[in-house]
């Protein structure tokens, strides 16, 4: 079973609409709930009326900032679920409306009187540092942190993380040639297809009861829990399919407004689905970041040192941006071993909307900017930027920029990556090639790795169960969010138990309540943790399996086998019993029984993670480093500045693929949304701090027969500690596309492209100016 | 959703939609036409327009603008025919060509002409095939069926007398297949609102130019068509000439700032011009 | 308010009360139950909705129930065992499925129409659909499979 291309295993219900997602659920008194949200990006609330809108029919309740003045947030609790006093971005919530029905709902919103005292908007990061009041967050240092911070108000910054690595200043004495790149790119957003949805229900044993489009069933439990004051065992949360998550949904936003808005109506089942404007805007995004580059390197071209500063916008609340903002100075070099290695990186807050996690968390950014960096260099010291790279790709026995080290185990080969790379982009025939006196080839190159900043003690388990006929029932806390994970954790359940994948049953929904811990559906970390539980629990019931048998089968447990739905005795299988019985205890022939049901349990905690030293970076923040190696080919038109991608290729290290069709497909579609991201998607605001593109009308994603020629490979260097040696690989096909991208255009323009996104407009502008010839 | 509550009307004639549309604005509902309704329905969505509606009357269905074919020297063209539908019809290439760059297929699907040509959002392309040819508009009111030259009726939009609305489009056979170019830029990507769309007609006497994301508005310009069928001007000094003749200040906004549009019409005119073979 | 309307959907006669504002997708998904055709954008724009309308693609939540009166409709649910579905198992041309419905019922519509497209059909027909997950090869290549096998 491992190594096949199976079919996803909800594949029949998505092809005929009968998969049910949160919102595709109705019934006879089933309320609606709907937000007001601010026109505004900063201003005080000055007064909030909404007696107008109460009267009106089928409005059951109002309920504003003041009814819950409690402050929210994973890292530090700098966010209220309603506005209080003050808003802080365009789109923030300021009021809920729950009626009838949902047009009513909304249409009650047009009449809460709010009164607005306009502030000076903080639009940029560098805005936001220059400390120009009032500040975003007045009493910052009062907020409770929940992970250890390092904020200051006067600069509107949550935190600081500071790596040091070898000596900064040996490092420049000893860098012949150093090149300074600033890059930027504006937030954006994760767009998945379906927007956030949440359904709350307060029975009457006090039971909450929360279904949820989420990446995070267990945090939203948690969260409820804290903020509300009630025990773990009284929130249950559900999670049908997901409509695409892309780190987007493992926030939790919408599920606290919900849960508020069913206890103000006597706990009744309250539905609350974002449109899409206020999917774009309301609901988290996707970061924004500034960077500046200095990296230093021999005439030869070995790099000496590395000095990065980062300025990520946070937007309004910080949410998950503290630990992208730390995961990105922790891996800031991007797979290359450089002795001497400085980065700060701040979390800054600006009136945009908040930023969460996103696919690549932080890495996508953190490689466009050394990428950037790698190319300019490269440049300069007249060098093949291939040779640049494999000269210093990291190793086995090199530490990271946390001086965490390397073993043959936790990082794959990125110099073969980077050698098939060349050969499948034909880097022989040229980096670029002027097809017409208009038209110029060019190809970009960039390099990658990942690794998943996760809790150092993140948990998850797996129970398995029987069928009489046989087959297995597979119970994880993972979600499926279209990543295809409950499929490749079937097959790993099926490989480990000796029985076809039809035998294989995933429950796709979770249930907090009965569903095993996992930590978050998120960082590509499915397949180490839930696999290895999985591994786990059927080695269990193999287990408990064998001494049932053994009964039945007159023999010891280790005489025997599990496989092909039986337990057979190892050196005469024709002695059997059948899987579906054995699983349910045995039963001699007077009736007598022995044994019992069985039911398989896992589980799986991260280890030898250590915490990040605050002074240096020091630390172990991952389990492992995907690396792989990535190239984008386009078609520039010097008149027009329009331009085709033509191919995108990716090589990665992802030790043993397990469903070979499903990572490609993990692969091609992580690439295409980053050619998208990095061609055409980022918020534009107008001088108001007012989203203008809240919508796909004016938010353009990649479509249809935009993409191109997708090449895929994959280099299988194994992780001794995964399941069969599979390396995470579902963000992984974004991280280097913006960068490659870049790279490849600013060859064919003959300008240095270091701003996201590039629209032919951007391109445009940068040529405009005195084009410098780039190579 | 639309909040707004609505009555909906689907007359099936012309005359009763009039008559429907005076008795429902006598009762102060503010009745709106509806033909594809696209528009009316997204706007209506996110209260952007037509928040007074009380009543919507859906002219779709009327059988005289579902008319499409030829009538003595004129081509016909039903306002209620969609988008999609005249993408699939030879008779007509520079409409065809300017339809199949609106919005996305399954949109043009729903989108009508008529709707397309009086509706709010500023682009409105496919008129100009319409100014092009000087077709002419069959316009419905309470007096029957008025033909109106679309320049009378066309100044920076389609200003339709109140209750009154488009039951058909009338262009000249011998407009419709001269050369032509039909040339699209949008901020990326085939689909989206246009940076710019030209439309050039090559007729006997000289070549006609028409513009949308240029301007405010989309609009055909006699001294700019005068500027570029001169003989004796240099492209540059064409140009020059074109940017001052403009009707109104370029726009300058999230799709595209105005410098970028000047960019833009510079190389789509430059390539229409050789392409239509003016010098 | 509510108005009385009869729809026909997957070949089904069905009463039911709208509010004439009400759109076609608002109206399959809460007043039928069919929660295949999903609310993307509600804007025409992402094609996550699309269902048949007299044989033509259509986004139904540019559509008013309203006007559906007296016209076939036909969503996802009225289709079964096409080979079209079966091409988007076997090439994976979906991940999270959310785009999947509309998807379908375009590429199904386009099959029927133009047995033979060029490709530029394909891509003007199938440029109306959004999928953010996967890369559109998957998707190409069922389209290209199922016109192969006409």
């Amino acid at each position: 079973m491992i190594g096949k291309s199976v079919p996803r295993k909800e594949s029949e219900n998505k092809v005929t609409g009968t998969a049910k997602y949160t919102d595709d659920f109705t019934t006879a008194g089933l309320l609606y709930a709907k937000i007001l949200t601010s026109p505004h990006a900063h201003a005080n609330i000055t007064s909030i009326d909404s007696t107008k809108a109460e009267k009106l029919p089928g409005v059951r309740t109002i309920i504003t900032g003041q009814d819950y003045p409690i402050l929210t947030g994973s890292a530090i609790e700098d966010r209220p679920i309603l506005a209080i006093d003050k808003i802080r971005y365009f789109g923030e919530p300021i009021a809920i409306v729950v009626a009838d029905s949902e047009y009513e709902a909304q249409e009650a919103c047009k009449y809460i009187d709010v009164r607005y005292e306009l502030l000076p908007v903080i639009h940029t990061v560098h805005e936001a540092l220059a400390g120009i009041k009032p500040f975003i967050h007045e009493n910052l240092l009062q907020y409770y942190q929940v992970k250890k911070m390092a904020p200051n108000p006067k600069q509107n910054t949550a935190n600081h993380i500071k790596i040091r690595k070898g000596n900064i200043d040996k490092g420049r004495k000893l860098s012949e040639v150093t090149v300074n790149v600033d890059v930027s790119l504006p937030p954006s957003d994760h767009a998945a297809m379906e927007t956030r949805s949440v359904r709350a229900e307060i029975v009457a044993n006090g039971q909450v009861h929360i279904h949820s489009s989420s990446q995070a069933p267990f945090a939203i439990k948690q969260n409820i829990c804290k903020y509300f004051m009630l025990n773990e065992s009284d929130v249950i949360v559900h999670c049908p399919l997901v409509g695409g998550g892309f780190g987007g949904k493992a926030a939790v936003q919408l599920e606290l407004l919900a849960y508020v808005a069913s206890k103000a109506v006597g706990g009744r089942l309250v539905s609350l689905t974002n449109t899409r404007e206020d999917d774009f805007v309301t609901s988290p995004v996707h970061i924004g970041m500034s960077a500046n580059v200095k990296l230093g390197a021999t005439k030869t071209g070995k790099f000496k040192m590395c000095e990065i500063k980062f300025l990520f916008d946070a937007g309004a609340y910080v949410d998950e941006s503290s630990d992208i903002t730390t995961t990105a100075a922790t891996n800031c070099t991007g797979p290359y071993n450089i002795d001497h290695v400085w980065c700060d990186s701040l979390c800054v807050y600006t009136n945009h909307t908040y930023a969460t996690s996103f696919r690549g968390y932080g890495h996508g950014e953190l490689t466009f900017a050394i990428e950037r960096a790698i190319d300019t260099l490269a440049n300069k010291l007249q060098i093949d930027s291939i040779e640049l790279r494999k000269l210093n790709a990291i190793k086995t026995g090199d530490t990271t920029p946390t001086q965490a080290p390397l073993t043959k185990s936790n990082i794959g080969n990125t110099l073969k990556c980077i050698q098939r790379v060349k050969e499948l982009i034909d880097w022989k025939q040229g980096e670029i090639i002027h097809l017409s006196d208009r038209i110029v080839r060019a190809k970009g190159i960039s390099c990658l790795w990942k690794t998943s900043l996760s809790p150092t003690d993140a948990t998850s388990g797996a129970i398995i169960t029987f069928n009489q006929d046989g087959s297995i029932n597979l119970h994880v806390g993972l979600v499926e969010i279209g990543q295809g994970t409950k499929t490749v954790l079937a097959q790993i359940l099926a490989e480990s138990m000796k029985v076809d994948i039809s035998k294989i049953h995933v429950k796709m929904e979770v249930d907090t309540s009965v569903s095993p811990n996992h930590w978050k559906t998120v960082a590509s970390t499915g397949i180490y943790m839930v696999g290895n539980a999985v591994l786990d629990a059927a080695e269990n019931a193999k287990k408990q399996l064998k001494v049932t048998a053994s009964y039945a089968l007159r023999c010891s447990p280790d005489q025997l086998e599990v496989g092909n739905s039986q337990i057979y005795v190892k050196h005469d299988p024709k002695r059997f019993i059948n899987l579906g019985t054995a699983a349910f205890g045995y039963k001699y022939s007077n009736g007598n029984a022995i044994g019992g049901e069985v039911i398989g349990q896992g589980s799986f905690i991260m280890h030898h993670l250590t915490e990040i030293d605050s002074h240096t970076g020091k630390g172990i923040g991952g389990p492992e480093w995907t690396v792989g190696a990535q190239a984008v080919e386009v078609e520039l038109d010097r008149k027009t500045f329009s331009y085709k991608i033509k191919k995108a290729i990716s090589v990665i290290d992802a030790g043993k693929i397990l469903n070979p069709k499903a990572a490609r497909g993990q692969v091609t579609g992580a690439m295409s949304m980053g050619l998208s991201w990095a061609s055409r998607e980022g918020f534009i605001y107008d001088d108001n701090g007012k989203v203008e593109n809240n919508q796909f009308r004016t938010y353009k994603t990649f479509i249809f027969d935009e993409q191109p020629e997708y090449i895929v490979e994959f280099i299988s260097t194994p992780q001794l500690d995964a399941p069969y040696g599979a390396r995470p690989l579902g963000e992984h096909g974004i991280i280097g596309m913006p960068a490659a991208l870049a790279n490849s255009l600013s060859k064919a323009a003959g300008v240095s492209l270091n701003q996201l996104p590039l629209f032919p407009e951007t391109i445009w502008k940068h040529a405009r100016g005195e084009a410098i010839d780039y190579k | 959703m639309i909040t707004n509550n609505f009555e909906y009307h689907q007359p099936f004639t012309a005359a009763k939609a009039i008559e429907l549309f005076q008795q429902l604005d006598k009762e102060g509902k503010s009745p709106v036409y509806f033909n594809g309704g696209t528009e009316i329905i997204t706007m209506l969505r996110i209260n952007a327009f037509y928040n007074n509606t009380q009543a919507v009357i859906n002219i779709r269905n009327i059988p005289e603008c579902n008319a499409i074919g030829f009538q003595g020297d004129h081509f016909i063209i039903g306002g209620s025919i969609t988008l999609a539908h005249l993408e699939e019809r030879e008779e007509f290439p520079l409409l065809r060509k300017n339809c199949g760059r609106i919005a996305d297929h399954t949109s043009r699907e729903k989108i009508t002409i008529a709707g397309n040509i009086c509706g709010s959002i500023m682009y409105k392309e496919a008129i100009l095939p319409l100014l092009l040819t000087d077709a002419t508009l069959l316009i419905m009111s309470e007096l029957g069926i008025r033909e109106v030259p679309i320049h009378e009726i066309f100044d920076n939009k389609i200003n339709l007398d109140h209750g009154t609305f488009i039951v058909q489009i009338a262009i000249k056979k011998s407009y419709l297949n001269l050369q032509f170019v039909s040339k699209k830029i949008t901020k990326i990507g085939r689909i989206g609102y246009p940076v710019l769309t030209v439309n050039g007609l090559q007729t006997e006497e000289k070549v006609r130019f028409a513009f949308s994301g240029l301007c405010a508005f989309p609009f055909r310009s006699y001294a700019i068509e005068k500027i570029l069928n001169s003989v004796a001007d240099s492209f540059e000094e064409k140009l020059s000439a074109v940017i001052k003749a403009l009707p109104a200040p370029i726009l300058d906004d999230a799709h595209g700032s105005s410098a970028y549009r000047e960019f833009v019409l510079r190389y789509l005119l430059e390539e229409s011009l050789t392409k239509l073979k003016v010098r | 308010m509510l108005q009385s309307i009869e729809l026909t959907v997957n070949h089904e006669k069905r009463r039911i009360y709208v509010r004439p504002a009400d759109t076609l997708l608002h109206t399959l998904r809460e007043n039928l139950g069919l929660t295949g055709a999903k609310p993307g954008c509600e804007n025409g724009d992402c094609g996550a909705c699309t269902v048949l309308f007299d044989q033509r693609p259509m986004k139904s939540c540019l559509v008013l129930a309203m006007e559906s009166e007296n016209h076939e409709i036909i969503t996802i649910e009225g289709l079964h065992q096409t080979s079209i579905q079966k091409a988007f198992i076997d090439e994976f041309a979906f991940q999270c499925g959310y785009c999947t419905s509309g998807f379908i019922m375009n590429c199904y519509a386009l099959a029927a129409h133009h047995p033979n497209p060029d490709d530029y059909q394909i891509k003007n027909w199938l440029q109306s659909n959004i999928c953010r997950c996967t890369g559109y090869e998957e998707i190409k290549h069922a389209i290209t499979k199922v016109l192969k096998q006409q």
